[in-house]
């Protein structure tokens, strides 16, 4: 158990310098840094110097290695567009992307487990066709579109929530606003979680209906059905924990796609958070922004796996053990 | 009052309606079983003993539904009781034991987790009592050290001793009848002969009743005081388990004795049956082993025949038509396996 552990962190630091490769990359070859710093009018002495401040005559590899370093530090240089340190602005905004991710995947997470147990349940019922037959067009729609249609729906024809922002918030910590703690920020979360968390939503739940399916054809839940235990036992205690292990695995990896689909969502709704600043450092081509922002996403990703893995051993004893014992 | 049956299933037919047809994997099958008795259910692959142990119990999937007949426990019919009240009789008065001790059980939990969870449910007793009590199924059924194992994950145990789980579970709640569908067709042959001499011991203590399903006829010269054979869901022939391994009378019974090599006194050579069963879509008329029958006359084909009652049992074949005297004990003598 320790050497699968050791070996799934090894592994996930593997990939995060291939992130950090690629956004090295980008960093550096995707455009000229220096003319990007300077502007059209610097003379020959300035670039040399920056040049020089930047590092940028040292050989590549010495630079990946000062890259790597100054993002296990946070830093990740300038903005472009902005003039301030990138990890600040991250910083700033980090906040109400994870609020919003939070929320997004909560609401995926239990309304896709809680569908998906009752159309596994009722697999004939009237109800549970409807539910299917409706998540078919959360699965298909552009995350774009639903969220449109519901700014329509919601904001502008009834008028019962905020179409952007986020609404007012309170300081948690020095650098924390949040809206979770007031009604208007609470609010603002409503739609812009919904939209963001629909499409993880069907997906877990059509995947929890699934497994749902084949477990309750099991040997075991067919034994357990013949000890004569109550439904809820059977459907609760036995079947749902045996669907956990592929459903965290999709959570987990949604989870992930929730932060990184944000973009799209906080752009709908113009949500102050990474997602935007994003994509508003991709129209300036703000280089150490959007480095900053696929390193960031690639952590996210990769601590995910790495938790998921670990759940694993918490859910199913069979991997608890490396040699399995023998009964006498 | 105090002989009537413990089980008695009558006239049973299970029927699976289907776009092509319907179909009877088990079609007009009864017996009786008494307290501390067990019967031994036997037939090929398919005969429909598997889909009856299930229609006992109310568990056969859908679309199969019965069709007619009954099953009484204990003279009240519970054939068609609702699914709650059909759930308290499964486990609490009639356990069932499957036939792969490796699939049975849940993976995720700790199999005390799961017989206390049984226990609970049927009976009103508290978690500490419980588990004393899971403790003592667990020995009961030969765990050692079932005080510490009842910790234990299902994949921590042998096959053998999964099965032996698997029984306590069976029994956790005490019930009155245990319906085993090949209990030990996944285990090796010493195991399998713990098993058996566990359930006949179960069986004695307890006075509860067993009804066993399987192809080995060793087991059931072993274990069985009487002996039901199914062939293509009817019921060919039932008798004390004696008579029918010595002495089948019923011509399918004779075959399965030739071609089976433990058969007490089988000296001679193995013989197979000719053919092999029909499947469910294409029953043959009348008596649905006539294609196969060595003694097969004009009138198998035509007539189905129902069980007639024998000294202490019942054949299902025209051979023993009381009615019929150019033929009356004709088969009896034949039929003798040597
Ligand atoms: N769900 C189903 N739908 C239709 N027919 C079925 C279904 N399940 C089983 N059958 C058929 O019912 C018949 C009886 O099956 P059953 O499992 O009871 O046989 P069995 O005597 O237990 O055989 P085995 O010794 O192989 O366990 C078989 O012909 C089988 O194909
Ligand atoms: S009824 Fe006829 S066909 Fe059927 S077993 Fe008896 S003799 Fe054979
Ligand atoms: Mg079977």
């Amino acid at each position: 158990m320790l050497a699968f552990i050791i070996r799934r962190v090894g592994q996930a630091v593997a990939v995060l310098f291939t992130v950090g490769l690629v956004a090295f990359c980008i960093f550096r070859f995707m455009g000229d840094p220096v003319e990007n710093l300077l502007g059209q009018e610097a003379t020959q002495a300035d670039r040399e110097a920056l040049i020089e401040r930047l590092g940028l005559d040292d050989p590549i590899p010495v630079q990946y290695v000062r890259f790597v370093g100054n993002a296990l530090q946070g830093e990740f240089g300038i903005s472009y567009r902005l003039g301030r340190p990138v990890s600040e602005l991250i910083a700033e905004r980090l906040p109400a992307t994870l609020e919003l991710a939070m929320v997004s995947a909560l609401f995926a997470l239990v309304f896709g487990v809680l569908f998906g147990v009752y159309t596994g349940i009722r697999r004939d019922g009237v109800l549970a066709n409807i539910v299917m037959s409706v998540s078919l067009v959360g699965v298909s729609l552009p995350t774009f579109l639903i969220g449109i249609l519901l700014i329509w729906i919601f904001a502008v024809e009834l008028g019962w929530l905020p179409s952007f922002g986020r609404g007012d918030t309170v300081a948690i910590t020095e650098n924390w606003d949040s809206v979770l703690l007031t009604a208007s920020g609470l609010k603002s979360l409503i739609l812009p979680g919904i939209t963001l968390g629909l499409y993880q939503m069907t997906l877990i739940m059509r995947l929890v209906r699934s497994e749902m399916l084949e477990v309750l054809r099991t040997d075991y839940i067919r034994f357990a059905r013949a000890r004569g235990l109550r439904r809820q036992a059977i459907y609760f205690g036995h079947a749902l924990k045996n669907t956990l292990v592929p459903v965290i695995t999709v959570t987990g990896l949604q989870l992930g796609s929730i932060i990184a689909f944000a973009i799209i969502t906080e752009t709908v709704f113009q949500w102050p958070g990474v997602g935007l600043l994003f994509v508003n450092a991709i129209f300036f081509v703000d280089i150490p922004v959007m480095a900053a922002y696929l390193l960031l996403v690639g952590t996210v990703f990769v601590t995910i796996n790495l938790i998921v893995d670990l759940l694993y051993f918490a859910i199913d004893p069979r991997l608890r053990f490396d040699a399995p014992g023998k009964g006498a | 009052m105090i002989d009537r049956p413990l089980l008695s299933i009558r006239d049973l037919v299970v029927e699976f309606t289907t776009r092509r047809g319907v179909l009877r994997p088990v079609d007009g099958v009864g017996f009786d079983i008494a307290r501390g008795e067990i019967l031994g259910v036997v037939g090929e692959s398919g005969a429909g003993k598997s889909m009856m142990g299930s229609a006992v119990v109310g568990l056969i999937d859908r679309p199969g539904r019965i069709a007619s007949g009954a099953v009484l426990l204990d003279g009240e019919p519970i054939h068609r009781l609702s699914e709650e009240a059909m759930r308290r009789i499964r486990g609490r008065r009639i356990g069932m034991v499957f036939q792969d001790p490796l699939t049975s059980l849940n993976p995720l939990l700790r199999i005390g987790d799961q017989i206390v969870e049984t226990i609970r449910t049927h009976l009103p007793v508290g978690e500490a009592e419980a588990r004393r009590r899971a403790i003592a199924a667990l020995d009961e059924v030969g765990i050692p050290a079932a005080a510490r194992r009842i910790d234990s994950y299902p994949h921590e145990f042998s096959g053998g001793m999964r099965q032996r789980v698997v029984i306590a579970l069976a029994l956790a709640a005490e019930p009155d009848l245990v319906i085993a569908d090949e209990p030990t067709t996944a285990l090796d042959v010493s195991v399998q002969a713990q098993i058996i001499a566990l359930l006949k011991r179960l069986c004695r203590e307890r006075g509860a009743a067993v009804m066993l399903i399987t192809h080995d006829m060793g087991v059931i010269a072993e274990a069985t005081d009487r002996v039901a054979v199914m062939y293509a869901g009817r019921l060919a022939e039932i008798g004390p388990t004696p008579d029918v391994l010595t002495r089948p009378k019923h011509p399918y019974t004779v075959g399965l004795m030739r071609s089976t090599p433990s058969t007490l006194g089988a000296g001679g050579r193995l013989h197979q049956i000719p053919g092999s069963m029909p499947g469910l879509r294409a029953i043959p008329s009348g008596c649905a082993f006539h294609p196969r029958c060595p003694k097969a006359f004009a009138r198998c084909d035509r007539e189905r025949p129902d069980p007639i009652p024998t000294a202490a049992g019942a054949v299902a074949c025209w051979l023993y038509d009381p009615e019929d005297p150019a033929l009356s004990g004709a088969g009896e003598a034949e039929g003798t396996a040597t």
